[in-house]
């Protein structure tokens, strides 16, 4: 069953046609990418589907729902989470804070159950810290909760990022280039991670990648959008063996040898 | 009056409104094109003008330069240059430190900065009001029974003459040019050799000489100042770059006319009177705030995040 | 998985930076102290029982300008839900204790209700005035809302001025007092006891906005709006209630200074009144409600001790604003170190 299906979607800036038609379907449970060279469109069209960037044309449908008309903060709360290529991390904030943050469209109490603190928001209060903390240790970053996120270093910034993500317990997971910025090591962490939030957690996961190796490892199914447009799917063998995959990374045969 | 002589009063009176609020206008909305900031010294820069234009027009009308025409012009010109000069410098100390800063700190920046100007000229003049003496006479022209001054004819086609030049500097020049790209995307025009601390330093001149060339022709047309003037423009020309779209310089203009001429046929309109002309703007604003918030001009922004 | 928790907690502890200032180690040992429940209660406990019993041994005078103090602490914090926690600037906040004074002076007036009846009266117009402002302006830049509110203020004034039932420019006269459990309320000590009771509410209320569900959604707002948004939080929405909460209390103090006073006007609500409150919050520390306490202390006793500035009082403020906008932004009350 497709958990995610994107028809014939179109973003436009002005007369830039940055998502020309795009359409396809991400396999509930599964992980798969979307790849392409620098100013593809990629990150565009994940803005679409989260809400970020209204397209001009298409549709976007998350289990049957369309997404168009909605908030980024509605498609959360219906299940389908995010991180950011640059880090948008609440800087200032302790690292628990931040990933109890995710909880937010997972609670419901108010400004009555602030102040007067009734047993029910006091239970959820602890959900909210129980899920958080456990967030936390998935990643690895339990040993760092009470810092400020801005005092952290880079890798397990990124590692806050999807615990945040996580905590907003998602059925499909979309990362933006989350190996950016990361060394060898905390790359294979990364695959393992992202490895281990499927099969644990039955999240489907999308990712946005520009390491090829990353990619390769992971995916089970590849999409490959160039100028805006797709230009190949399929599984990292037959992605990479597809001519027209080879020519938006390497150019074409002709003009290279001139 | 009959109807039509009503209309011929209220709509040159809309229109020398409206030029006032178009002049102050433009700077919010350059200023706040170029670095997103709501610059509340803004309307006190206004103030300043007027009072500064009524220094130097006292001081030449002791000498051959007089104060008629001659002197105002060449008051204007210096007026221009010296408060052009004090939003250089306002934007050095008070907002250039904080543009990394939260948009919070920028905007109680800019309060601490027109608390400063404005309580300085209550400081100054002792919280009265100063007449405005110029060397004019009360000459002019009649349309019907309504009587207009030339001084007003002039105030009118000299607020268009500016308005016209800032059109031409945007658009044509290469430092229009490279306002409207940092306005677009600053850390890009610093990459591409764009000298962004001098053209915003520019976009402060240009504009604040604007709000001071309105403040002294509110001081020749109302013919007296006062340190709180600017108070009440300030929102009402927030109002018109606002109507106009914000950081759209030719709506700032727009927009400055077109509440100018809402506002005097507004004050016609029975049970609204002109003791509630402040608040009748007031609404406007937020009826555009909700129904049409980009603007007349503005397009759809679309969010890059 | 407790034990190892209690590792992890102690390890953190290591890893905070240890500052070499002196104050600044002062500082951070008084956090630790604090943290302790029973010195925090004691302390507390000691602090109110001083402040009853302040009036009955002191001038008229200090009572009077203890009063205000109160007045200003409720009115701070209310701001400092908006300013602190939200990051929202209202530059017209006078206005809403314009709202709940007029509210609070018509119906007793002119109705004849008592009192205690206008206070949900006051919240409610406190609540649509919120929406009115809020509503339109919060969906779009949030930087709007600084002017759309320095706006209200003039506006709320002009309509008081222009109004038969707010009694135009002479305001409401002769605005009875109530009477609370058959003691009428009249001497100062009782206004006093009234707005310290109010000041503690207004402490307590902060203090558990501040660590809840809202409290840190506002937080995050706070920081990165975008990415708040991605974490499910309806930007638009807990930023209203930001507003209106912080309108709430500007209009409940509002019926208070009604009665306090007896007498209201157009000119009792001014923008620099409005500027004071902000003032009060930024210098204190913006978002720390033991800092805008403080900032609420400052604004009150300076023009007491400094009686001769008169005129200058407000170019000051200026100075200060600015000052503390480039060199301090986080007030004068200390950060935690983390």
């Amino acid at each position: 069953m497709m958990i995610l299906d994107i028809k014939d979607l179109t973003l436009r800036f002005g007369g830039l046609t940055a998502v020309n038609k795009v359409s396809f379907g991400i396999e509930e449970g599964s992980i798969e990418s979307l790849i392409g060279p620098n100013g593809a469109g990629k990150t565009s069209l994940f803005n679409c589907l989260t809400g970020f960037y209204k397209p001009q044309e298409g549709d976007v449908l998350f289990e049957g729902k369309s997404l168009l008309k909605l908030r980024p903060h509605k498609i959360t709360a219906l299940g389908m989470a995010r991180t950011f290529q640059n880090l948008r991390l609440f800087k200032n904030l302790t690292v628990m804070e931040n990933v109890m943050s995710g909880m937010h469209c997972r609670a419901s109490s108010g400004v009555a159950g602030a102040i007067l603190r009734p047993p029910a928001q006091r239970a959820e209060e602890k959900r909210i810290r129980d899920v958080a903390l456990e967030c936390m240790e998935f990643v690895g970053i339990l040993d760092f909760k009470n810092r400020l996120a801005k005092n952290l270093p880079y890798g397990d910034q990124r590692r806050v990022e999807w615990a945040r993500a996580l905590a907003t317990q998602p059925k499909l997971l979309l990362l933006d280039e989350p190996a950016a910025g990361l060394n060898y090591d905390e790359k294979m962490q990364l695959i393992e991670l992202i490895r281990r939030i499927r099969d644990e957690r039955k999240i489907t996961v999308f990712l946005i990648e520009h390491d090829m190796g990353l990619v390769m490892k992971v995916s089970e199914k590849i999409f490959v959008i160039d100028y805006g447009t797709k230009i190949a799917e399929g599984t990292a063998q037959e992605v990479q063996n597809n001519p027209r995959v080879i020519e938006a990374y390497l150019g074409k045969e002709e003009e290279t040898a001139v | 009056m009959s109807l039509q002589e009503i209309v011929i009063q209220q709509l040159f009176n809309g229109l020398l409104l409206g030029s006032f609020y178009g002049l102050v206008a433009l700077g919010y909305s350059m200023v706040y094109g170029i670095i997103r900031l709501l610059n509340f010294a803004h309307a006190d820069i206004y103030m300043v003008g007027g009072f500064c234009s009524l220094s130097l027009l006292t001081f030449f009308g002791g000498t051959f330069i007089g104060n008629g025409w001659l002197g105002i012009i060449v008051s204007m010109f210096i007026t221009m240059i010296i408060v052009g000069l004090l939003g250089v410098v306002i934007e050095r100390v008070a907002y250039k430190p904080l543009r990394e800063a939260p948009r919070l700190s920028l905007l109680i920046s800019a309060l601490g900065v027109s608390m400063i100007l404005y309580n300085s000229a209550m400081v100054v003049t002792s919280g009265e009001y100063r007449p405005y003496k110029t060397g004019l006479s009360y000459e002019g022209f009649s349309i019907g029974s309504v009587f207009i001054t030339h001084t007003q004819a002039i105030l009118i086609v000299a607020a268009v003459i500016l308005m016209l030049i800032l059109h031409l500097f945007i658009t044509r020049t290469m430092y229009g040019k490279a306002m409207r790209a940092i306005s677009m995307d600053r850390d890009c025009c610093r990459l591409m050799g764009v000298n962004v601390n001098k053209i915003i330093a520019l976009t402060f001149f240009v504009g604040t000489a604007l709000a001071a060339s309105a403040g002294m022709m509110a001081g020749v047309y109302y013919g007296s100042l006062h340190f709180y003037m600017g108070f009440v423009i300030g929102i009402k020309a927030f109002t018109a770059a606002v109507i106009g779209g914000i950081g759209i310089i030719p709506g700032a203009m727009l927009g400055g006319l077109m509440l100018g001429l809402l506002e005097s046929f507004g004050t016609q309109i029975p049970f609204i009177g002109s003791a509630w002309k402040d608040v009748f703007s007031f609404i406007i604003l937020i009826l555009i705030l909700i129904f049409k918030p980009t603007g007349l001009l503005g397009k759809k922004e679309s969010e890059r995040m | 998985m407790k034990e190892k928790q209690t590792c992890l907690q102690s390890a953190s502890a290591q890893t905070a930076i240890k500052r070499k200032n002196p104050l600044a180690q002062l500082i951070d040992r008084l956090y630790v102290l604090f943290d302790d429940k029973k010195v925090r209660y004691g302390v507390l406990a000691v602090a109110v029982a001083a402040l009853i019993y302040l009036p009955i041994n002191s001038s008229m005078y200090i009572t009077e300008v203890m009063t205000t103090f109160w007045f200003n602490v409720v009115v701070c914090l209310g701001l400092n839900i908006i300013v602190g926690f939200a990051g929202l600037l209202s530059l017209g906040y006078a206005a809403f204790f314009a709202v709940g004074a007029y509210t609070t002076g018509i119906l007793i007036l002119h109705y004849g209700i008592s009192f205690w009846l206008t206070l949900p009266v006051s919240v409610v117009m406190a609540i649509i005035a919120g929406l009115a402002i809020g509503a339109p302006t919060l969906k779009l830049r949030s930087d709007y809302l600084a002017i759309v509110t320095l706006g209200f203020g003039e506006i709320i004034r002009l309509a008081a001025r222009n109004m038969e039932i707010t009694g135009r420019a002479t305001g409401l006269v002769g605005i009875s007092r109530p009477s609370f459990f058959g003691i009428a309320m009249l001497r100062i000590d009782h206004f006093y006891y009234s707005f310290l009771v109010l000041a503690i509410l207004a402490i307590f209320v902060s203090y558990r906005l501040q660590d809840s569900r809202l409290g840190r959604a506002w937080k995050c707002i706070r920081e990165d709006e975008d990415a708040a948004e991605a974490m499910g939080i309806n930007v638009v929405a807990v930023r209203l209630l930001a507003f209106i909460i912080g309108s709430v209390f500007g209009a409940l103090a509002g019926s208070f200074m009604a009665i306090k006073m007896t007498a209201i006007s157009p000119e009792s609500f001014l923008f620099t009144q409005s500027v004071m409150i902000l003032l009060a919050v930024v210098l204190g520390g913006m978002g720390k409600i033991p800092g805008v306490i403080l900032g609420a202390f400052v604004v009150v006793i300076f023009p007491e001790v400094f009686r001769g500035i008169g005129m200058y009082r407000m170019l000051i403020f200026g100075v200060v604003l600015l000052a503390l906008m480039i060199y301090r932004p986080q007030g004068l009350w200390p950060e935690r170190n983390t």
